[in-house]
């Protein structure tokens, strides 16, 4: 009787032991997945989609003089994609003279696992307004990682089909999550009626943390439509 | 548990040994393939958005 139950126990008390291993473990994997993996595929994925949305820009522009039908004509207002389209680049010397990645529209989880995130509802690259775009700062291959370091006057170019939107980075500040006005049409003050184009990143705060989010402004400075000036022109590089 | 995995594979011990790589190796590749990208929206650092 008394073996059998020293017997119960060892079992016991071996398997427990198994079992907060095994958790162990599979926690530190997920932790090399989320921090390392994520972001050796997603940087991957990105680059690859922004070199399929150059092409496709490069072909629609050739194939269509500008102002023939709307695509190419940067006068005409850009449609809000559906959802989880990819339909911009984003490029930013600061981070790099070839650093670009696709701009998708929507902002949940699996578009940001896929690039920069274009709040829906929020202005189109070069309109009047205040464009919104959300990305990781770390993981899922951290497209605004040095968001940190951009400085007033650096430049941010949004590529689209029809032109390259060129903003002038103003300032930046650190705020709550629920903090809903940075993106509002004329920057921190919801309600009011917009005359001038803006461009909002937003980005978590501290990195690793989601506790509060990094946020930058830029205001547009100019509209260059494709083909009238060579891109390393446009950024400045 | 696993003592039992390991009497329940066949074959002398090199073999042994092998089959259970190999079946850790598939573990990890189905964790980060399916298991891991389920979890990860449920993790409280993955949100970077206003709102």
């Amino acid at each position: 009787m008394r073996r059998r139950l020293a017997t119960v126990v060892r079992v016991l008390v071996r398997t427990l032991g198994e079992v907060s291993i095994t958790l162990g473990v599979l926690i530190a994997l997920f932790l090399v997945w989320q921090l390392w993996w994520t972001d050796v595929v997603g940087e991957r994925q990105q680059l690859e989609q922004v070199a399929a949305l150059t092409a496709t820009f490069e072909r629609a522009s050739d194939s269509q003089p500008a102002g023939a039908d709307g695509i190419g004509d940067p006068s005409e207002p850009l449609e809000p994609p559906p959802s989880g389209e990819p339909f911009a680049v984003i490029r930013i010397p600061r981070f790099g003279d070839d650093y670009a990645r696709p701009v998708i529209e929507d902002t949940g989880l699996d578009v940001l696992a896929r690039g920069v995130g274009h709040y829906v509802g929020t202005a189109m690259p070069g309109e009047v307004g205040n464009v919104g775009l959300a990305g990781h700062r770390t993981t899922y291959g951290a497209p605004f990682n040095r968001i940190h370091e951009l400085q007033p006057g650096d430049r941010v170019v949004i590529e689209t089909a029809a032109a390259y939107s060129v903003y002038v980075v103003d300032s930046h500040t650190i705020v709550p999550p629920t903090h809903t006005e940075v993106i509002a049409p004329v920057p921190g003050e919801p309600g009011a009626a917009a005359s001038e184009g803006w461009l909002t990143m937003t980005s978590c705060h501290p990195m690793f943390s989601a506790r509060e989010r990094y946020i930058v402004h830029a205001r547009l400075s100019e509209t260059i439509p494709r083909g009238e000036a060579a891109l390393t022109e446009i950024l400045g590089v | 548990m696993y003592a039992l995995l390991w009497r329940s594979l066949p074959g002398p011990w090199p073999v042994k040994a092998l089959l259970a790589l190999l079946l850790a190796a598939a573990v990890v590749v189905a964790l980060f393939t399916w298991g891991f990208p389920a979890l990860a929206p449920y993790m409280p650092f993955n949100d970077n958005t206003v709102g």
